[in-house]
């Protein structure tokens, strides 16, 4: 049984003329018109480079919002410490499509404890400090009460912290807090704090999860972003730093973070993702999908690109 | 085993010349003369490397595939060349500046032409006629291609593989794959950027390329008062798997004539 003729799916293959073609002369020439517009573009727009911000500019640049950032890592209330998988286990995080949170299910699979990572590690490869390696010993040993205690009334009082050489916080009960921060603070500003989260077994290191983490808890490189057009709401997504195109092919992923409920939902990645998914199954599948591939017939956008053909066939005989 | 002393050898007959087996025809066939026989079956050396198009082929639009692909050379050739200094080398030199900008604008133009050739084959209907891998592959090759430029934006080692990456974890680590491809592991993405994900887009842009060569370039629609509108015996139907058992069937019939 010979099925039906379907316009969007069937064709009729031309045993009409040729035309003279050279394929290899089509690409070489392709080839040339696209590097010589490629070196045009690079002459006159270079391309972007803008210095990563490090722990050490950073805390050079807002040693309050560092040291702010670091007193939430270590007592476990940053957003890296509650992030839940795959860094660590939080009750409660994950996101979720409907019943489903494919990444509580996947569970940690980059384990990171932020207080130990970010902040009492680091501190304990320094050497000859009595005092700090004191401070550190009575903050390990004791209860998760007290340190809470010390944590807490440290934070409450360090965003009106000064900085002019030294850290200034107002007096408090912060027992060995206060010069573990200050201390954490020196540390991040000389540099070694950067070196101590890339530390790897081996010389050689390639992962820059935790510095990265930790950078992106504090609110300094989110203002710098913002500066340069780079949120979520700006469109960021597919912007980059300067006056350039960035990744313009994300406009349809980055659109989905603007409009209702997506902009707003706890879930907004994942359902943002769910659609995008979706959205490229659809694109994929247009040639079985009824409807879908019908639109270049019914839009007849196709006559003005066989304009030429069509104008070379004979009239219509009345 | 017996030893053999110089002796036998000298009196040793030359061993006579091997003659072609007289049932060549009844071997059975191997592995590598399928390979060729299917290979030149689907895609004759008229069809790879054409000098002639149907009449019809007469538009800006079929330029931006080829366009697309000269981009990706570009991005390749310039990717290569980064590979060759090293990852730190660009922001060291001007040389190595200007190789990243060429980079950069190559992978900017290699987009910007694979969207018009995206469209150009939407409104053509180009999957029309037994071209729907043709379409499939074109688009497994878009999806990847946006993948390998999202790893080079995290490659740069600079404020925005920083902004970025810690920005794109949460879509990533949403969908549960963050737990095994970790966007802060600069060593991880610039791996995917430079070996992995241009690997797959080279295998999906060849396939894609392959069947653009054996299907051919897409007809126009028929017009209703100027042409055929039914189905004819003059017109092809897709159905790959009948499509692919018909050929296979004649070759074999051809071969055992």
């Amino acid at each position: 049984m010979s099925k039906r003729f379907n316009p969007d799916r069937d064709v009729a293959e031309w045993h009409g003329p040729a035309i003279r073609y050279d394929l290899l002369k089509e690409v070489t020439v392709g080839f040339a018109v696209v590097l010589v517009l490629a070196l045009v573009f690079a002459v006159v727009f270079s391309s972007p480079d803008e210095s990563a911000i490090t722990l050490q500019s950073w805390s050079k640049a807002a040693p309050v919002d560092f040291v702010q950032t670091a007193i939430t890592e270590l007592d476990g209330t940053s957003a890296s410490a509650t992030y839940g998988a795959p860094y660590n286990h939080t009750p409660g995080t994950g996101q979720q499509l409907g019943p489903i949170s494919i990444e509580r299910a996947i569970g940690v699979h980059i384990p990171l404890d932020t207080s130990r990572a970010f902040v009492i590690d680091p501190l304990e490869t320094l050497p000859r400090q009595p005092a700090l390696t004191s401070a550190i010993r009575q903050y390990k040993s004791a209860p998760a009460k007290q340190q809470t205690a010390w944590t807490s009334a440290y934070e409450k009082v360090v965003g009106k912290a000064t900085f002019n050489g030294a850290l200034h916080v107002a007096p408090g009960s912060y027992g060995p807090v206060a010069p573990m921060m200050t201390a954490l603070l020196g540390m991040a500003r000389s540099g070694a704090l950067d070196g101590a989260l890339t530390k790897t077994p081996q010389l050689y290191g390639t992962d820059y999860t935790k510095p990265l983490l930790f950078i992106a808890d504090g609110t300094y490189m989110g203002n710098v972003a913002q500066s340069r057009n780079l949120l979520g709401n700006q469109w960021g997504m597919m912007n980059e730093t300067g006056q350039y195109p960035g990744q313009a092919w994300l406009w349809l992923y980055t659109l989905w973070y603007q409009v209702p409920p997506m902009n707003s939902s706890s879930n907004g990645d994942v359902e943002v993702w769910a659609i995008m998914m979706g959205l490229t199954v659809l694109l994929a599948l247009v040639p079985f999908i009824p409807g879908l591939r019908s639109i270049p017939r019914w839009t007849r956008i196709y006559r003005l690109i066989w304009r030429r053909h069509y104008r070379s066939l004979p009239p219509v005989s009345s | 085993m017996s030893a053999v002393t110089k002796a036998d050898t000298a009196v040793r007959a030359p061993a006579p010349e091997v003659e072609p087996s007289s049932d060549v025809a009844n071997w059975s066939p191997t592995w590598t003369g399928r390979l060729r026989s299917a290979g030149l079956r689907r895609l004759p050396p008229e069809k790879l490397l054409p000098d002639s198009q149907p009449a019809y082929v007469q538009s800006a639009v079929y330029l931006f595939g080829a366009l697309t692909l000269s981009a990706f050379g570009v991005v390749v050739l310039s990717g290569m060349v980064l590979a060759i200094e090293g990852a730190n080398w660009w922001h060291v030199s001007n040389a190595g500046l200007f190789v990243n900008s060429i980079h950069l604008w190559g992978t900017e133009l290699f987009f910007f032409f694979m969207v018009l050739h995206l469209w150009g084959k939407f409104f053509m209907a180009a999957w029309r006629g037994r071209r729907r891998a043709t379409w499939i592959t074109g688009v497994l090759a878009f999806v990847v291609s946006i993948a390998t430029a999202f790893t080079g934006y995290l490659s740069q080692q600079n404020f925005d593989s920083e902004w970025i990456s810690t920005q794109a974890k949460d879509g990533i680590n949403a969908t549960g794959a963050g737990a095994f491809w970790n966007v802060l592991n600069f060593g991880q993405m610039l791996l995917w950027h430079v070996v992995l994900l241009p690997l797959v887009v080279a295998v999906f842009v060849g396939i894609h390329v392959l069947l653009v060569r054996r299907r051919g370039v897409v007809p126009p629609f028929a017009l209703a008062a100027r042409g055929a509108t039914g189905w004819s015996d003059t017109t092809e139907r897709e159905d790959l798997t009948k499509d692919e058992a018909a050929e296979a069937t004649s070759t074999e019939e051809v071969a055992s004539k």
